[in-house]
């Protein structure tokens, strides 16, 4: 009765499509590693090569479209991807460990994309009350990423020590970088104007008022004088055709200010942001799938790994396609990170890896057609 | 963790020292708030509840009347509505207390929904328990419902009366209660295999998100979480059963 089981290739004699397909992808990946332009092009044409020959190029082959993504470029940018994690607020461990698992799942993923993203960008609110062993847990498990990391700051980093300890481990909040044809400027977007010396507060105190989204007494956020300096002399001499993208904690426009999801000197940094084609600005903050787009400038929020907030009763963006309502007995339904793949022209497609749903793309197409095409489906259950 | 003590650790323990005044003191049997006594001539004897309260021995129909905490007294014209003595009780208290100003902070963190205004009833005679309604009535109604849902608030913002072990709070994920939908319940909720009421859904996150003990129904702190619940979504169609 019993005979010995044959594996599929064993019986027909050849490999299944899916059985092929994993084996191309892993050659191919297996060649990607630290090549430059001109071989990678030479591996994945060889790539192609073999399973065409083989007859076998199903819609799922990775060389068509790897090629087509190392093609020379109508715009500036050399198409390239960077990952996010964003809004961990972690306690400690011995406290709460449900957040620093968050995290390090986060982590988990990250490091297996392949190929890897060029960066990492972490969106801000490492921790959750600001302190010294709350970032020293966010920086230990962030060394885990294999991609290099781009850190910023959020409003639960900064008030307890008004963003010592992070300066001490992460250096500047404030800095820009270029990277293959694109301007990047992180900023730190969580500046208050001071309610705390008044009320005579302890760090602690300022901290825990920060700490609550709906806390009225706190002030709002804003990039500030200095900074909108800072950036109009980062930017001097630019053509407005050099694509920028921008990383802040808060939204840089104003979406719902009782809770924050609001930058209160938005309207200044827009302007300054305002002679160049593309803009695409990413931020943290507001822990959901949130989509806007202003003149030139684009807008994309960031996935918290912590826990999702709600809509904002009012003020939400036209071009937002909301997440699905999550399910309070799934621990990380609307959690997650992604990613974002930049294209030639500075715009990029927003990627939103929920963890427990499908991942949703916002594609380039959808914000520069003002929504006119390529629209994320509707989720199933909208927030009221 | 930086400890929460220090925004009003014990303004929000007299918060629900207040709500139980309000919600538990004449009867409630569920946490032991202070009890409201009656107090005669001087002789501090508090005996058990507000439903106690006689003529005493002092000026002609005057009453003298023992706040829960066995120590605040006032004393009133006999004849003076409950409402009213609450209302004078509280204030006295809140005079003698040093963080009696935590309802105002409270509010001043977290904005509440007001709640309904009846100054069209002003000057209506209800026979059976108030006589002619007052401009003080009134003002009384509103601000003893509020404190309830004011009480509810610093609850409902702070992982310690939450009973949490992991430091979170309802806030962290319900800003102002949004998301709480308290319009729809009772519903089914398939994932606990019944119908719930509010009450259960703020268990159930209570136990998990949270991680604390649920709450027993008469809570002062459930009492009070429900007020601030239903407060915030104040206006909203009641369409239990939606999901
Ligand atoms: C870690 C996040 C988190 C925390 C903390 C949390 N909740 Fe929830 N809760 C949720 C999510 C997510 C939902 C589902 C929301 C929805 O349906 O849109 C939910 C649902 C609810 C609901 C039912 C809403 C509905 O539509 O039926 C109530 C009531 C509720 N929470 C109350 C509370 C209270 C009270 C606390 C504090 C004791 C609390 N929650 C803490 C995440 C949380
Ligand atoms: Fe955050
Ligand atoms: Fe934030």
């Amino acid at each position: 009765m019993d005979r010995p089981k044959k594996t599929p290739e064993a019986i027909i004699g050849v490999k299944s499509i899916e059985t092929k397909h994993m084996e191309e992808r892993a050659a191919l990946h297996r060649g990607l590693v630290n090549l430059d332009r001109r071989s990678f092009l030479k591996v994945s044409a060889a790539a192609f090569g073999a399973v065409a020959g083989a007859g076998i190029v199903s819609p799922h082959s990775f060389q068509p479209v790897s090629v087509a993504h190392a093609q020379p470029a109508k715009g500036k940018v050399q198409q390239f991807r960077f990952a996010y994690i964003s809004d961990s607020h972690l306690y400690e461990r011995s406290l709460n460990d449900r957040f620093v698992n968050a995290l390090m799942r986060a982590v988990d993923d990250v490091n297996s994309m392949d190929p890897q993203p060029d960066f990492v960008l972490y969106g801000g609110d490492l921790a959750q009350l600001g302190g010294a062993k709350e970032l020293e847990t966010g920086a230990q498990v962030l060394r885990n990423l294999k991609a290099p990391i781009k850190m910023m700051v959020g409003e639960h980093d900064w008030f307890l020590d008004m963003g010592e300890k992070w300066r001490e481990l992460f250096g500047a909040p404030t800095y820009s970088f270029d990277h293959k044809g694109a301007h990047c400027v992180v900023l730190n977007s969580i500046i208050e104007a001071d309610f705390w010396t008044a009320r005579k507060m302890t760090p602690e105190q300022r901290m825990l008022t920060v700490a609550g989204l709906d806390n009225g007494v706190q002030s709002r956020f804003t990039v500030g004088a200095e900074q909108r300096k800072w950036l109009e002399n980062d930017l001097k001499g630019k053509p407005s055709t050099t694509p920028i993208i921008v990383f802040s904690h808060s939204p840089l426009y104003k979406l719902f200010r009782d809770w924050n999801f609001w930058t209160d000197d938005a309207d200044e940094v827009q302007a300054i942001l305002k002679r160049f084609d593309n803009v695409v600005v990413f931020h943290g903050h507001t822990h959901q799938m949130l989509t806007n787009r202003i003149g030139n400038i684009h807008f994309h929020g960031m996935l918290s790994t912590a826990w999702p907030w709600p809509y904002a009763p009012q003020g939400l963006p036209e071009l937002t396609v909301q997440m699905g309502r999550p399910d309070p007995f799934a621990p990380s339904d609307g959690c997650g990170d992604g990613s974002a793949l930049v294209h030639p022209d500075g715009l990029a497609d927003k990627i939103y890896n929920l963890w427990n749903r499908n991942p949703v793309t916002v594609s380039r197409t959808y914000t520069a057609t003002r929504g006119a095409k390529d629209k994320p489906a509707k989720p199933r259950l909208e927030s009221y | 963790m930086i400890k929460r003590d220090v925004i009003g650790k014990s303004a929000l323990a007299l918060a629900i020292a207040a709500a139980s005044i309000v919600a538990a003191c004449g009867g409630g049997q569920g946490a032991r708030p202070p009890t409201t006594a009656q107090q005669q001539g001087g002789a501090a004897t508090p005996s058990v509840g507000a439903r106690s309260v006689e003529a005493s021995a002092l000026a002609p129909g005057n009453v003298e009347v023992l706040l829960c905490d066995g120590k605040t007294k006032i004393s009133v014209a006999s004849g003076t509505p409950g409402t009213a003595i609450a209302g004078q009780l509280m204030a006295e208290w809140m005079r003698k207390n040093p963080s009696s100003n935590w309802e105002a902070e409270e509010r001043e963190r977290h904005t509440l929904q007001p709640a309904a205004d009846n100054s069209g009833l002003i000057g209506l005679i209800d026979g059976h328990t108030y006589g002619k309604i007052t401009a003080q009535d009134v003002a009384l109604w509103k601000t003893e419902t509020e404190r309830v849902a004011t009480a509810g608030s610093a609850v409902f913002h702070d992982a310690d009366q939450l009973g949490s072990t992991v430091g979170v709070s309802c806030d962290m994920c319900h800003p102002h209660a949004a998301n709480t939908h308290p319009e729809t319940y009772p519903k089914f909720q398939a994932q606990l295999g019944r119908v719930a009421l509010l009450r259960d859904m703020i268990n159930w996150c209570i136990e998990h998100p949270v991680r604390g003990k649920a709450l027993a129904s008469d809570d002062p702190r459930m009492r009070a979480m429900e007020a601030y619940i239903l407060a915030q979504r104040k206006g909203r169609t009641l369409e239990y059963g939606k999901h």
